[in-house]
């Protein structure tokens, strides 16, 4: 609509008669007025609004009233919440090391490999294109005791005794993450074979007749040019942990983060208050931690990564 | 000839069985739903007797042929929104020399920062105060633009020269034509990046469509998958089914489209 | 001049029209999906609209997980059903949510309803005024599978009677692998299927306790009773190795499998077990005590009239409500879904009671009892942590029993404030 109207006044003579400048002045906002409005309506007001709930005791059926900070005292004094905590960071801390380590290897190796190159690259990428809450009923059923678990079949037939997985307060957690690793793998493979081909090969030519071994390039000469690339997928995976909800809500239906709350990272727990206790208020402040636990979390892996 | 050195042998052979690994939940899914109740517990990957028996009786009572629809309908048009807009603001802020450009930048960035959880509670009370609830609108609103694809498109268009721009100025083009048609064409791969991203995390998507739909008319393949799944009762072949039905889309999408999809994935890694 | 009056009359044509049209007041009816219920259900509207011509009822179903978050925001959004299908334990989130409103005294006369019913729709009762009423009622039974009871060497047409025959049957029918891990349980676990419901009114009850006191406002199994309930449960796994909770994920799918001798599952499940090909099932009723007591849970969805309805939509609601509570609606249902109609003089008939399959479910209603639960997800979610805090944490029975005791009782104080 802003476009019309400029047009309109163009053709009533005002348009011709301001400077290049102006005329870009206007353009550049008419580009932007759709999407600030809705960067306003959709993101900035509910950032607020969010922060204004967790100071409330709005349930779903009652309106809101101001209670300070009872939900974050609530929160604080509340087990499951540490517990939930504990969790989150064990998600955060298994699953970040692990899933870049893996994809790394993975990555390093496969750059060099020109037989079957994208065939190969295409096993390890296909989990990412698949659904979490559909893989998630996969991985539940390979968890199974036997006689039908798929893992623990395979134990069994070479005498090892069957795990519990899901049904242990130990391994649950593990267990529920592995899905989630599997599932990032691909994309993370693919981001650092990008990373890997985009260092020049002078780079490595020159370090080839300073006679450096294969390792002695890996350390001195990939990894640190790699650094984009890993803080990129650091930030993104830590993120992604710290949120991740839809494996573990679909692979316990019947005890979500389950068994005895051994899985339950906090954004299920938010969904639990919210839309099964209907405790608007005091989720709202879970979710006011969630922010700060991902900003502080974000902020000094950048920091780090910048510093080394 | 160059001589084949036994490391890289091993290497492959490592590489492969691992990739093999990755695929093995994959192919017990698609092997379970091809297989009928009574040899869901024999666990050899190849059905004795396969059937598609499962495929029939799911998708005969017409509700995942929805949720098949609806997940295709709202993954086509966040995707398009996000194309349109993310690219236009990207390109403005690359593009345009304005007093407020930095502000709008940061500001738009700084959404990156506040997790779609935090948004969720309000995005609902939102979404019931203007009826949005239980309706494509309710699902799509959230998405229709991303931080993200803003970030990426503007860095893709800082490479675009300005002599393009400013010979198409000179042409007597105006600002939105010289956008749509000079600028657009030259980022095509940032382009279809975005767009593969936007989709399939529209497609995949399990959390707020599960939280702002009601009927199941309404449901996204993940959400119907997820409560078929419990409403089964644990028939592993059924489940199964439902979830071959939801992955094998992106799958079979992945095979015409591979070379584009890796591509895309690599650019956004490199520019994100 | 002329167009304009013409406009008018076709104007008015029209409005006649619309009125006439909406001389049918449609309400709008809710429950979850499941094949039976819906298809029930579309057989008394159709019979329903039929007697009331100038009603006319639309039924919209969604899954069972997140019913209740759905109806809820419904309402919220100031959509939803003017009658509603609700179980019975979510009666007070619902009258505190302002979602459902008592029946009047003058369409649904208090006296009528506890000389018809029986006695466990007491539970939609708050105050002097009745919430809802139910079409059917469920109770629970104990189902075993034929063929294993005849391979493990019993009679496949004696089924366990008591609990010790119980433990004997299932250490009978209990198959293991060479390192000793069950392939066939014996007996099912699962605190998260039905098991709560047969802990909490049932073998508490055998044990010589009772779960709550003050109208289901106070814990009381933190008790001698109590612990030996939670013992003998527990011991089905980890002293006499019958069972292992979350094997085959859930209970009903190791029976239906095949690998279960006996579950413990309510008639709602009987609909899901009929279609099981491979053997033969009977029910029973759920075993008594070595003294001979019996005790049974009942449970039942109930239709209420929303807030939402009101003026000529009430009235229609009320004619319906009445409608799905008749003796009629409660055969066809019966029929259809094979839940046990919730009037007595329905229900008792002979041919019901003589019946291999209904006969232990009605049984059962005699001397049932139903809990009434503040949140009956939260609450379930207490027994289950309760179990596996024995079973997976190696806790001892007494110290998580304690720690139920507490969690539950603070769940109950909440809902009080």
């Amino acid at each position: 609509m802003s476009v019309a109207a400029h047009r309109e006044v163009a053709s009533g003579g005002l348009w011709s008669r301001i400077s290049l400048g102006q005329k870009q002045l206007i353009w550049a906002w008419g580009f932007l007025a759709v999407p600030l409005l809705f960067y306003i309506v959709i993101r900035f007001w509910p950032t607020f609004q969010a922060f204004y709930l967790s100071v409330t005791d709005w349930t779903i059926t009652r309106p809101a009233s101001y209670v300070g900070l009872e939900n974050y005292q609530r929160l604080y004094a509340d087990p499951l919440f540490w517990q939930v905590f504990r969790n989150t960071f064990l998600y955060l801390i298994l699953g970040t090391p692990i899933s870049l380590l893996i994809s790394f290897v993975v990555a390093y190796y496969l750059d060099r490999v020109r037989f079957m190159h994208s065939f190969i690259r295409a096993l390890y990428f296909l989990p990412f294109l698949t659904t979490a809450a559909a893989m998630a009923w996969v991985w539940r059923w390979f968890y199974q005791p036997v006689p039908i678990g798929v893992i623990n079949d395979v134990l069994s037939s070479f005498g090892i005794p069957q795990q519990p997985f899901l049904r242990s307060t130990s391994q649950a957690l593990p267990a529920v993450l592995a899905p989630a690793v599997w599932a990032g793998l691909g994309f993370q493979i693919i981001i650092f074979l990008a990373g890997i081909r985009a260092i020049p090969v002078t780079y490595y030519e020159a370090a080839r007749i300073d006679g450096l071994s294969e390792g002695a390039i890996l350390r001195k000469i990939t990894i640190p040019l790699l650094k984009p690339t890993l803080v990129f997928l650091v930030v993104f995976s830590s993120i992604g942990f710290l949120r991740i909800f839809d494996q573990v809500y679909n692979i316990n239906t019947n005890d979500p983060g389950g068994p005895l709350n051994a899985t339950k990272p906090l954004v299920l727990m938010i969904y639990q208050t919210a839309f099964s206790s209907y405790e608007m208020g005091y989720a709202a402040a879970q979710t006011v931690v969630l922010f700060l636990i991902l900003l502080v979390i974000s902020l000094v892996q950048l920091r780090l990564m910048r510093d080394r | 000839m160059e001589r084949v050195r036994p490391g890289r042998i091993i290497a492959w052979t490592l590489l492969f069985i691992g990739g093999v690994i990755m695929v093995t939940p994959l192919l017990f899914m698609l092997s379970t739903s091809l297989k009928d109740a009574s040899q869901v517990y024999d666990l050899r990957v190849i059905p004795a007797a396969p059937t598609l028996d499962n495929y029939i009786e799911i998708l005969s009572d017409g509700r995942f042929t929805r949720w098949l629809i609806n997940s295709m309908i709202v993954a086509i048009i966040v995707t398009l929104s996000n194309v349109f807009f993310d690219s236009l603001v990207g390109y403005t802020l690359a593009k345009f020399r304005f007093r407020g450009r930095y502000i709008v930048f940061i500001a738009i960035l700084s959404t990156l920062m506040i997790p779609t959880e935090m948004l969720v509670l309000p995005w609902y009370l939102m979404a019931s105060q203007f009826g949005w609830i239980d309706s494509y609108w309710g699902i799509m609103f959230p998405g229709m633009m991303t931080a993200f694809g803003t970030f990426l498109m503007k860095q893709f268009f800082e490479s675009v020269p300005d002599d393009f721009l400013e010979a198409a100025r000179i042409d007597g083009l105006n600002e939105f034509t010289i956008w749509w048609k000079i600028a657009m064409p030259l980022v095509t791969p940032a382009l279809s990046a975005l767009a593969i991203f936007t989709f399939l995390g529209n497609w995949t998507a399990f959390f707020w469509p599960l939280i702002v739909t009601t009927s199941a008319e309404l449901y996204t393949l993940p959400v119907g998958l997820s409560s078929f799944a419990v409403e089964q009762s644990i028939q592993w072949e059924k489940i199964m089914t439902g979830a071959s039905i939801a992955t094998l889309p992106t799958l079979i999408i992945f095979l015409f489209l591979q070379r584009y999809i890796v591509r895309g994935v690599m650019l956004a890694g490199l520019k994100g | 001049m002329r167009f304009r009056y013409l406009l008018a009359s076709v104007a008015l044509s029209f409005a006649t029209l619309a009125t006439s049209g909406a001389k049918a007041v449609e309400i709008e009816y809710w429950q979850y999906v499941f094949d039976t219920r819906v298809k029930a259900m579309n057989q008394l509207i159709a019979k329903f609209q039929e007697a009331n011509p100038d009603i006319k009822v639309k039924q919209t179903t969604f899954p069972y997980a997140d019913y209740q978050t759905k109806v809820a925001a419904a309402i919220l959004a100031g959509q939803g059903p003017d009658v509603v299908q609700l179980f019975y334990g979510w009666t007070d989130n619902f009258i505190a949510g302002k979602m459902i409103r008592p029946l009047r005294a003058e369409a649904f006369p208090s006296a009528d309803i506890e000389r018809d019913f029986f006695p466990i729709v007491s539970a939609m009762k708050r105050g002097n005024e009745y919430y809802g009423l139910p079409t059917a009622v469920r109770s629970l039974a104990l189902f075993y599978n034929k063929k294993a009871l005849k391979d493990a060497g019993l009679d496949p047409n004696n089924p366990p009677k008591t609990i010790d025959e119980l433990v004997a049957a299932a250490e009978k029918t209990t198959k293991r692998d060479g390192s000793g891990n069950i392939i066939s349980a014996g007996m099912t676990l699962d605190m998260g299927g039905q098991d709560h419901q047969w802990w909490r009114e049932v073998l508490i009850r055998q044990f010589g306790g009772e779960p709550y006191t003050d109208s289901d406002t106070k814990v009381a199994y933190n008790s001698e009773a109590g612990l030996k309930a939670l013992t003998f449960y527990t011991d089905l796994q980890k002293k006499h190795k019958v069972g292992q909770a979350g094997f085959m994920d859930e209970g009903q799918a190791a029976f239906r499998a095949g690998l279960a001798a006996m579950t413990i599952d309510g008639t709602f499940r009987l609909g899901s077990f009929g279609t099981i090909k491979a053997f033969e099932w009977g029910v029973t009723e759920l075993p008594a005590n070595a003294q001979g007591v019996r005790s049974n849970y009942a449970s039942y969805f109930a239709n209420a009239i929303t807030t939402r309805a009101d003026g000529e939509k009430l009235a229609a609601a009320e004619k319906f409500l009445k409608y799905v509570s008749s003796p009629e609606a409660m055969k066809v249902w019966m029929e259809v879904v094979g839940e046990l109609p919730a009037r007595r003089t329905a229900a008792l008939t002979p041919e019901n009671i003589a019946h291999p399959i209904y006969g232990p479910f009605l049984k059962g209603l005699e001397y049932a009892h139903t809990t009434l639960f503040k949140d009956e997800a939260a609450q379930r979610q207490v027994a289950i942590d309760m179990a596996n805090r024995v079973l997976i944490g190696n806790e001892d029975p007494k110290t998580s029993l304690v720690k139920a005791a507490e969690a539950e009782q603070a769940i109950l104080d909440r809902a009080k404030r």
